[in-house]
């Protein structure tokens, strides 16, 4: 049955029309959880407001076990569903400097994208920034295309490489996450924010 | 209960866990109606491609990351999935911002900065993560979050990289938030 757009179900141009649902449900949860604000973003590295790790993770782990149980029902076809493939080396580089512009800036790219839709200014020059990255990369491609494309490991899966099941790796995940969920609360109690 | 000021109402949000739900069922439904996951950084990649394309219709001949772009593409890479998608979280975000009355511009920063300098820190920090999302394929929706709702080892990879190194800088860069 699912996915429907790769069983013929719903047309390429419906599929694209959805697309636009979809992305507003997506700016809707993030705005309404908090995103479009850099200060609550940022207090997940501070312990001052753990939004981040609670949504993120608990977002994490509904669609994983939806999809577990939707495959095992027969309901969606997990080999049709996008594995994104892992290039180890660009991987790991491109999050390290994610990294640092998310604790420079604030925001990521799809909450920069809800705070500059709000009004928030900081954010719309973030999403300036985003496409100032953009260029550089496309205008200097050729300095990184050997970094890009170094260490191809294909469209592997965690619990394949862990050499656990699916559910195994699923149930593993999910106690890490309630260990997280708990030191978050903690932390926010610890590291009261101040407002402003 | 008393009316809410103002002020009070637009500090107000969902509970985190309940909005993650949610936000897990929206990546759920993308997976299942579109057998793929949701996105941010790829919408403003297929932006810039299509503009260096209309600057200069040859530029896939003499620039390679534009082979390679119109490979991925196509002819319009506009009509494109994730532009799509992130036109929808703009007006989703919208509607949210209106509902809890958070509408207004503003900089957003701690008073023990300058507007100055938290905007020039954005921009910076924009810059970084629009760069760093086009080496590891992907931003935190795309590649982390999608990643992980799918088992990608990638995903995990680039969410632990990520957030290691904020956490790792954060130190460093303190007087920007607390």
């Amino acid at each position: 049955m699912g996915p429907l757009v790769a069983n013929g179900i719903i047309s390429e141009n419906t599929n694209l029309l959805l697309a636009f649902f979809i992305g507003i449900g997506f700016g809707f949860v993030l705005e309404s959880s908090g995103f479009s604000s850099s200060r609550k973003l940022a207090g997940v590295f501070y312990g001052y407001d753990m939004v981040v790790l609670k949504v993120f993770f608990t977002a994490a782990i509904t669609a994983m076990l939806g999809l577990l149980f939707m495959s095992l029902f027969g309901w969606v076809d997990l080999d049709q569903v996008y594995v994104n493939p892992l290039f180890l080396r660009s991987a790991i580089v491109g999050g390290v400097v994610m990294g640092a512009g998310f604790i420079m800036g604030g925001f990521c790219p799809g909450t920069g994208i809800c705070g500059a839709s709000i009004g928030k200014i900081d954010a719309i020059l973030f999403s300036v920034g985003l496409f100032v990255g953009v260029y550089f990369f496309a205008f200097t491609y050729s300095w990184w295309e050997k970094l890009y494309k170094a260490t191809p490991l294909g469209g592997k899966k965690v619990s394949d490489a862990l050499g656990m099941s699916d559910g195994l790796f699923a149930l593993v995940l999910i106690l890490v996450a309630m260990g997280m969920f708990y030191a978050a609360e903690w932390a926010e109690k610890k590291f009261p924010r101040e407002e402003y | 209960m008393a009316e809410l000021t103002k002020k009070e109402k637009s500090k107000r949000y969902l509970n985190p866990y309940l909005g993650g739900v949610l936000l897990g069922l929206v990546l759920l439904s993308c997976n299942f109606i579109s057998g793929r996951g949701l996105g941010a950084s790829g919408a403003v990649k297929s932006v810039v491609g299509a503009s260096i394309q209309a600057v200069d219709k040859k530029a896939a001949d003499h620039s390679l990351f534009m082979a390679e772009f119109k490979e991925g593409h196509g002819d319009k890479p506009l009509k494109n999935w994730l532009v799509i998608e992130v036109l929808g979280v703009i007006v989703g975000a919208f509607i949210s911002g209106a509902v809890w009355g958070r509408l207004k511009f503003r900089v957003e920063h701690s008073p023990k900065i300058t507007s100055q300098k938290r905007l020039l820190f954005a921009l910076i920090g924009g810059a970084l993560f629009g760069f760093g999302a086009q080496l590891a394929r992907g931003c935190t929706s795309g590649a982390a979050l999608s990643g992980m709702a799918v088992l990608s080892l990638a995903g995990f990879v680039t969410m632990m990289a990520i957030f290691g190194t904020a956490f790792a800088l954060a130190y460093f860069f303190r007087k920007l938030w607390i």
